[in-house]
């Protein structure tokens, strides 16, 4: 939590100082994505490799997954509603 | 939505290469997920520093910056009641504390399973995880059925985070620190309302 705060912090001050520097910027973003290719693949590593997780997959993972879909659909509609009543129009 | 699938890839063969025990050594002991993870952040941090909407939009938000919380927060728990109502393996009470994650994994499955069972604690990975990877596959076309906001509730915890690139590259920038300061606040419930469900009469 805290390291999170400080690189981000950090992040934010340099690109401040740099905000005028469009291929940079451009790169930047390139380099977001590659991080989140392989921080999933990472996830993905830890939970193959756990025997826990894996052989417990289907019927836990079934409740898993219909919790997962409720607690989402409700949250979107709500932002659904959200959205409309007071962030559309100020668009 | 190319993007989308690209992660999906990347995850499909982690849990492929995983399984089958191809992992080297060095990602096991060293961790690289927290190193790119920390890098992340900083890129993030730039990308937003960067952007010359970001400020202005918060100094706008006003109130409406904190209704995002208690929309993502009512609407999870709503679902998640409806779901558990549904479905026999669990209770409402066990419901609820998995939904209080709100995509937030770690500690909550730590938590869960500290104060519960194992066997929920193994749900609450499973279903934040989910949560988690169906917000970054399913980001760009939230925006597009339920609007700007959409990605960033289901984010729920991990909009500070993991989930803030894919939220800003489908909703825009402007979004970012919208998200951040949503991610924030579930970030500190998280472990509040995982102890509540779990402790409290219900």
């Amino acid at each position: 939590m805290i390291e999170v705060l400080v690189f981000m912090s950090g992040g934010i001050l340099l690109g401040y100082l740099i905000r005028d520097r469009h291929q940079t910027i451009k790169v930047i973003e390139k380099l977001i994505m590659w991080c989140i290719f392989l921080l999933l693949f990472l996830l993905g590593l830890w939970i193959g490799r756990d025997p826990l997780i894996m052989s417990n997959l289907p019927s836990l993972g079934l409740t898993a997954l219909v919790l997962s879909l409720g607690g989402i659909a409700g949250s979107v509609l709500l932002a659904l509603l959200l959205w409309k009543l007071y962030f559309k129009h100020k668009q | 939505m190319i993007n989308s699938l690209k992660i999906l890839l990347a995850f499909t063969m982690g849990v492929l290469l995983g399984y089958a025990g191809w992992i080297p050594g060095f990602v096991i002991d060293t961790n690289p997920g927290k190193y790119a993870l920390y890098a992340l952040m900083f890129l993030v941090g730039v990308s937003i520093g960067a952007d010359h909407r970001s400020l202005s939009l918060i100094r706008e938000g006003g109130f409406r910056l904190f209704l995002i919380p208690v929309a993502t927060i009512s609407g999870t728990f709503a679902g998640v009641l409806l779901m558990a109502n549904f479905i026999g393996g669990v209770s409402l009470r066990e419901g609820l504390a998995v939904g209080a994650g709100f995509g937030y994994y770690s500690l909550s499955s730590i938590m869960i399973t500290q104060m519960h069972s194992e066997a929920l604690g193994v749900v609450a990975l499973l279903s934040n995880v989910i949560r988690e990877i169906i917000t970054l596959v399913m980001a760009p076309l939230m925006v597009l059925w339920f609007g700007k906001l959409a990605p960033i509730s289901a984010a729920g915890a991990t909009s500070m985070d993991t989930t803030l690139p894919i939220i800003t590259s489908a909703a825009g920038k402007e979004f970012a620190i919208i998200a951040l300061f949503h991610g924030i606040v579930l970030t500190i419930l998280v472990p509040l309302l995982v102890a509540f469900m779990l402790t409290a009469f219900i």
